[in-house]
């Protein structure tokens, strides 16, 4: 056995880590201690660290604040929804391909695949812009869906693929000799098996769906009615005061289902996306 | 990792069958699966063309345009010019050279110490591992909130706190002023990036043989020196990696700025995604944003070259060992 840390060694490394932790998890703390303190006593001079009067107030009062927030939240989960399965239907077959078969042009094509990875949205808006507006897309739910599943294609069909390789191919072929189509086999043996697979991949996806809707909705639409709740958060700032409070409370709500679907798939999701790039 | 292409090829089972006739379905084989292979790629491929491919053609056609809101006509170089001879715009890429030399450093380093802390074996790590995930599930906007609200003067716990402690005596509003507005960016920006940077470096870490720490502990190597000799050598494809994939989404980090400062004050965080996206979106000279684009995207071309290369590198000489 390895040496083991000493007293001191030990009170270092947790000094270290709530340090570090600290840094990360500052903006949640501070958010949610926000909006449990009356607006009053967040605009108190000099600052105070503690208020005599915390509560839950804020988070009955936004949704008379902005009475559309429930409707951004809704269009967020709408739009990350619609991404995922729209990236999917692209990613499952080019993956299987990818993961299965042996062709000319398949590590070029990957890598010309990977290599949108690099240009984030915000390099194509010009042309994207006038594409939707030529298509009678913009300010529509699809302004935010078709680009926002466009970036995601690449790393879904990497993850997936990854993933693929791993299920035996005896099984297919078995298939395949006993007379079955390949789609017949994609279809009816392959997903099934890959079924956990596609779970985490379909998560990734939709969470990095949900973390990105704020580039395409400020630039692609103008309609409050298909705002998600990034954007409408802004709503929030209002001409004469920001109600911060109500806005942190709001963040809290935005985030909490993101946090919940991860605290589930934790495990899964850290494994599945750091295998591809550690497997060497 | 197996480089034989043997395991490319479809399984060849245990069946009987003269060598002949298998040689030949084989090929038969080989063929019809790259046409499935091809036809089931196709829709993606076709999507990304549509989507990515082609905006990026016309970026290019459109940046040798003065096109806006009315109309465009085809001005050759003009708007390569005007940037290049502009002093404003050499800040901006220097600026934005400057922002992403210190962002992706810290990100690093940071996310190497912050690596061993959670590999190290301490009672609370899987908790440990957990939290520090959320800034990078988390959406972008939504984090830049919190953190818009921290850094306000009067009322943010910053502020406050360096007041209290009396390194600040009054109020101070951290994105009111050019020096102080870019680093609170900076850190910002460090915050999104580090999760991913740490929870990668950790999986590498956790990669590395045990019996090669246990061969040096025996022959009495200190801590320090496994982590320089084992540790870094061994995760060494891994920071190469995420150091350039934190340089290429580094250089194209958009909301953090947007949200944070918009590129003000008086531009001191106009990096040139921030420069693109005011020229084309918020003024609509749609060619002049173009021309900046096309610049983004050369840039980054050359990054993915390197990092390429660098790929390629390791390849070689894990191949050699």
């Amino acid at each position: 056995m390895m040496d083991r840390y000493s007293l001191p060694h030990k009170v270092f490394l947790y000094f270290c880590v709530v340090l570090f932790l600290g840094f990360i998890l500052l903006p949640f703390f501070e958010m949610f201690m926000t909006s449990l303190r009356p607006l009053e006593h967040l605009f108190r001079s000099p600052y105070q660290f503690w208020s005599d009067d915390f509560s839950f107030k804020a988070y009955s009062q936004m949704w008379e604040t902005v009475p559309m927030l429930p409707r951004y939240i809704a269009n967020s989960m709408l739009i990350s929804i619609s991404v995922t399965a729209l990236a999917l239907a692209f990613v499952i077959p080019a993956a299987y391909a990818y993961a299965r078969f042996d062709f000319k042009g398949k590590s070029l094509s990957l890598g010309i695949f990977l290599a949108v990875n690099m240009f984030s949205g915000a390099v194509l808006l010009i042309p994207l812009y006038k594409l939707l507006r030529n298509y009678g897309l913009l300010n529509t739910y699809f302004a935010m869906i078709v680009p926002g599943a466009a970036f995601l294609v690449p790393m879904g069909i990497w993850l997936l693929k990854s993933y693929l390789e791993k299920i035996p191919r005896e099984l297919e072929d078995a298939a395949f000799m006993d007379g079955a189509s390949r789609l017949y086999t994609l279809r009816r043996v392959v997903l099934p098996l890959a079924v956990p697979g596609l779970i985490v991949v379909g998560v990734a996806v939709f969470l990095s769906a949900y973390a990105q809707q704020f580039l395409f909705a400020i630039t692609f639409n103008s309609v409050k009615e298909f705002m998600p709740l990034p954007a409408g958060i802004l709503e929030f700032i209002g001409y004469q005061s920001v109600k911060w409070n109500q806005m942190m409370a709001a963040s809290i709500v935005g985030i909490l289902p993101v946090l919940v679907i991860f605290l589930f798939l934790q495990r899964y999701l850290v494994a599945g996306l750091t295998a591809g790039a550690i497997k060497e | 990792m197996t480089h034989a292409s043997g395991d490319l090829l479809p399984y060849q089972g245990e069946r009987g069958g003269s060598a002949q006739k298998k040689q030949g379905m084989l090929q038969g084989l080989m063929r019809s699966q790259a046409t499935f292979a091809w036809l089931l790629i196709a829709p993606a491929a076709l999507y990304l063309v549509l989507v990515v491919a082609w905006p990026l053609v016309e970026t290019v056609r459109l940046s040798f345009t003065n096109a806006n809101i009315g109309g465009e006509a085809y001005i050759g170089t003009a708007n390569y010019e005007k940037l290049l001879s502009s002093r404003k715009f050499g800040q901006t890429v220097s600026r934005t050279f400057y922002w992403m030399f210190l962002s992706v450093s810290f990100k690093i380093i940071f996310g190497l110490i912050g690596a061993t802390l959670l590999n190290a074996a301490i009672p609370g790590r899987a908790l440990f591992r957990m939290l520090v995930m959320p800034p990078w599930i988390v959406p972008v906007a939504i984090g830049c909130f919190g953190w818009l609200w921290l850094y306000n003067g009067h009322f943010g716990i910053i502020s406050g706190a360096l007041q209290y402690v009396g390194i600040l005596d009054g109020p101070f509003e951290f994105l009111a002023y050019k020096q102080s507005a870019f680093y609170s960016a900076v850190v910002t920006d460090v915050w999104v990036g580090l999760p991913m940077v740490t929870i990668f470096m950790l999986a590498a870490m956790q990669g590395v043989p045990r019996d090669l720490y246990e061969a040096a502990y025996v022959d009495g190597a200190s801590r320090w020196y496994r982590f320089r000799r084992i540790t870094i050598p061994q995760i060494l494809p891994v920071i190469i990696t995420m150091s350039i994939l934190s340089i290429i989404w580094t250089f194209n980090s958009f909301e953090i700025i947007w949200i944070l400062t918009e590129g003000g004050p008086r531009n001191a965080t106009t990096t040139l995604i921030i420069d693109t996206y005011k020229m084309a979106i918020a003024n609509f000279k749609f060619g002049q944003g173009a021309a900046r684009a096309v610049i983004v995207v050369t840039l980054l071309s050359v990054f993915s070259l390197v990092y390429l290369f660098a790929l390629h590198q390791i390849k070689k000489r894990f191949e050699a060992a």
